[in-house]
C-alpha cells in the first residue's frame, strides 16, 4: 500500500490522525496533514483506507 | 434529461417544507416527511421559508458528492442563494468575508489563519483543563439546589470556558469572558443586549491583542497577535476571527450536552453501557454515535450552484440553491443501517454532523474532547441523575434555530 497526500487540498481537520495516528500527523503550526509513512504495514491498511474515506478534504489517496 | 421527467422527479404537491416540524412523540428523529425522502429521492425540491424551491439533497452519498464539488459555492451575496430566514437574507448583502461563506482560494487563506488553535498537541493540552472545567462545574451543580437546569449549570458555562483555554485568555478575565459570551450565543436575547455583549468582548479582544503584540505567550491570541506584526491580518480582523471561533463553538457544544443527555436519559439501557465503560474508544464511539442521532445543525448546509451539476439524474442548473439536509444524510438507512436505533457501539464516524468538505468543522476535534469529558463524566459522577419534569414537558427548539436542542433541561439527583 501507498499512501499519497495532498497538502494543498487539505483543510487541517484532523480527522486522517484519529483514524491512524501512526501514518499521519498535523503541522504544528497550521494542523497540514504530515505523511509519517509512505508504505504502511499491512496491519495498518484498515485504518489507513478508514482515514482516507474520512477525510473530507479527499486530499488522501491511496494506491494499492 | 427532458423536462417532464424532471416534474415527475420532484411532483409539486410533495415539495417538503424545510426544515419542517418534528413528531412531539419523537422529537430527537428528524421530521418524518425528510426522512421518507431518503427512500424516494437523494435529491429533490424543497421548500423555504420564503416560498423558494432550492434543491434538496437527503441522501448520504449525494451530500458528500455535493459538499466536495468545486463547483458547489457557499458565497451567500448571490442572488437565488437559499438563506436560512429573513434576517439572513437581509443581512447578507453586509456579511464581510469569512470563512464560512468563501470559496476555493480566499476560503483556504482564510481556514489556514484559523487552523492554529486547532493542532493536535494543543488540543491535547486542552484535554485536562476541560476535565477540570467539567468537574468544578458538577461539583457546583451539586451543591446547589436540586432539581437544577443542567443547560444553565455545565452546557452553555463550559464551551465559554473552554473556548477561553483555546484562545489564552487569561484565568482572572474567565468571569467577565464567560458571562458576555453566554449573552452574545443566547439566541433569546435582544438586539440591545447583544450589541452590549459583542462591543464588550469585542473590546476585550483587541486589548488583549494589543498586550501580547508586546509580551507574547504561548496562546492563540499570541499567535494571531504575531500575524497583526507580520502585517496579514489588522487587528479588527484578528478579532472577527476570535469572535467567529467563540460563536460557531458555543451553541452547539451546548446544545450536544443538553440534548445528548435528554436523548441518554431516554434510553437508560444505552445511559447504562455508557456508565459502565472505562475504555474512551467506547466513549469516542457513543459521542460519534449521539452527533449523528441528533445531527444538531439541522438547518443544513447553504450553498449554490455556480455551473451546471448533473446528480443522481436531475441538473442542478448554475445560480440554483442547494440545502444539504444533514439530518436527512445521517438517517439514511443507505449509509447506516436502522437509523433510528441509537446504539452507541454502532460505527458511526462517516456521519455528517460536522458537514463534509471544505467547510467540515473546524472545530470538531475540540467539541470532540468536550464532549468525550463531558458524556464520560457526568453519568458516573452522578448516576441518580434523572430529569425533574415529565418528558413531554420539555421544551425543544424549533427546526428553524442555528442548533436544534432544548431551552433547558431540569434534572434531579
Ligand atoms: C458539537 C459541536 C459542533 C457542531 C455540531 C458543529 C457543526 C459545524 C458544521 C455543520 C459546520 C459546517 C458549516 C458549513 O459548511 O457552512 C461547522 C463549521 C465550523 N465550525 Fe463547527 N460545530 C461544532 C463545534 C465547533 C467548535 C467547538 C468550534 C470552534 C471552537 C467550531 C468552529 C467552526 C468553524 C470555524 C467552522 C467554519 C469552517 C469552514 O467554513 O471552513 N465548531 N461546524
Ligand atoms: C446585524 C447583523 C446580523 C444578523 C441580524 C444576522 C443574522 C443571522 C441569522 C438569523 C442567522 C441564522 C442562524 C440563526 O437562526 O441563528 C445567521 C447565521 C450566520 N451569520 Fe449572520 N447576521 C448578522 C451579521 C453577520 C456577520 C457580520 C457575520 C460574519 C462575521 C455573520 C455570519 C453568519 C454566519 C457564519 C452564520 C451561519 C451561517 C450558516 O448557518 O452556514 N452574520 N446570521
Ligand atoms: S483528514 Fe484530510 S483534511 Fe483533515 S488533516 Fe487529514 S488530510 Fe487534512
Amino acid at each position: 500500500m501507498k499512501v499519497v497526500v495532498d497538502e494543498e487540498k487539505c483543510v487541517a481537520a484532523g480527522q486522517c490522525v484519529a483514524a491512524a495516528m501512526d501514518v499521519f500527523d498535523q503541522r504544528d503550526e497550521d494542523g497540514i496533514v504530515v505523511l509519517l509513512t509512505e508504505n504502511p504495514p499491512a496491519e495498518l491498511a484498515d485504518d489507513v483506507r478508514n482515514a482516507a474515506a474520512v477525510c473530507p478534504a479527499l486530499a488522501i489517496r491511496i494506491e494499492e | 434529461m427532458s423536462e417532464a421527467e424532471t416534474e415527475l422527479a420532484a411532483p409539486d404537491a410533495e415539495i417538503f417544507d424545510y426544515p419542517g416540524a418534528r413528531d412531539r412523540a419523537c422529537p430527537f428523529a428528524p421530521p418524518a416527511g425528510l426522512r421518507a425522502l431518503n427512500d424516494t429521492a437523494p435529491v429533490s425540491r424543497g421548500r423555504l421559508w420564503d416560498g423558494s424551491t432550492p434543491w434538496l439533497v437527503t441522501g448520504h452519498a449525494a451530500q458528500r458528492v455535493i459538499l466536495s464539488d468545486p463547483r458547489v459555492s457557499s458565497n451567500d451575496k448571490q442572488p437565488g442563494f437559499p438563506y436560512p430566514n429573513r434576517a439572513m437574507a437581509e443581512n447578507a448583502p453586509h456579511h464581510p468575508l469569512t470563512i464560512f461563506n468563501a470559496d476555493g482560494a480566499d476560503h483556504t487563506r482564510i481556514r489556514r489563519m484559523m487552523t492554529a488553535p486547532f493542532t493536535r498537541n494543543r488540543m491535547e493540552k486542552l484535554r485536562p483543563e476541560i476535565q477540570r472545567f467539567t468537574d468544578e462545574l458538577i461539583d457546583s451543580m451539586l451543591a446547589g439546589p436540586n432539581p437544577a437546569d443542567l443547560n444553565a449549570a455545565l452546557s452553555l458555562p463550559l464551551p465559554s470556558l473552554m473556548i477561553c483555554a483555546l484562545l489564552g485568555v487569561p484565568y482572572e478575565d474567565h468571569e467577565f469572558f464567560q458571562e458576555h459570551a453566554s449573552l452574545a450565543t443566547r439566541s433569546d436575547k435582544t438586539a440591545e443586549q447583544d450589541r452590549v455583549a459583542m462591543e464588550a468582548l469585542g473590546g476585550y479582544l483587541a486589548g488583549l491583542l494589543q498586550k501580547r503584540m508586546e509580551e507574547p505567550s504561548d496562546d492563540v491570541i499570541s499567535d494571531f497577535a504575531g500575524r497583526i506584526k507580520a502585517g496579514e491580518v489588522t487587528l479588527p480582523e484578528a478579532v472577527m476571527l476570535c469572535m467567529i471561533l467563540l460563536i460557531a463553538g458555543h451553541e452547539t457544544s451546548a446544545s450536544m450536552i443538553t440534548l445528548g443527555t435528554a436523548l441518554l436519559l431516554q434510553n437508560p439501557e444505552q445511559l447504562a453501557l455508557l456508565r459502565g465503560t472505562d475504555d474512551p474508544k467506547a466513549v469516542a464511539n457513543a459521542v460519534e454515535e449521539i452527533l449523528r442521532y441528533l445531527t444538531i445543525p439541522a438547518l443544513g448546509q447553504r450553498r449554490i450552484a455556480a455551473e451546471d451539476i448533473e446528480i443522481e439524474g436531475v441538473t442542478i442548473k448554475a445560480g440554483e440553491g442547494i440545502v444539504v439536509a444533514l439530518p436527512a444524510g445521517n438517517w439514511d438507512p443507505a449509509a447506516f443501517p436502522e437509523p433510528e436505533k441509537f446504539d452507541i457501539a454502532r460505527e458511526a464516524r462517516h456521519h455528517h454532523a460536522f458537514a463534509w468538505g471544505i467547510h467540515q468543522c473546524l472545530g470538531q476535534q475540540l467539541a470532540r474532547i468536550e464532549l468525550q469529558v463531558v458524556y464520560g463524566t457526568l453519568y458516573r459522577r452522578v448516576p441518580t441523575l434523572r430529569l425533574a419534569v415529565g418528558f413531554d414537558e420539555l421544551r425543544f427548539r424549533r427546526d428553524d434555530a442555528l442548533a436544534y436542542g432544548l431551552h433547558e433541561l431540569p434534572v434531579a439527583w
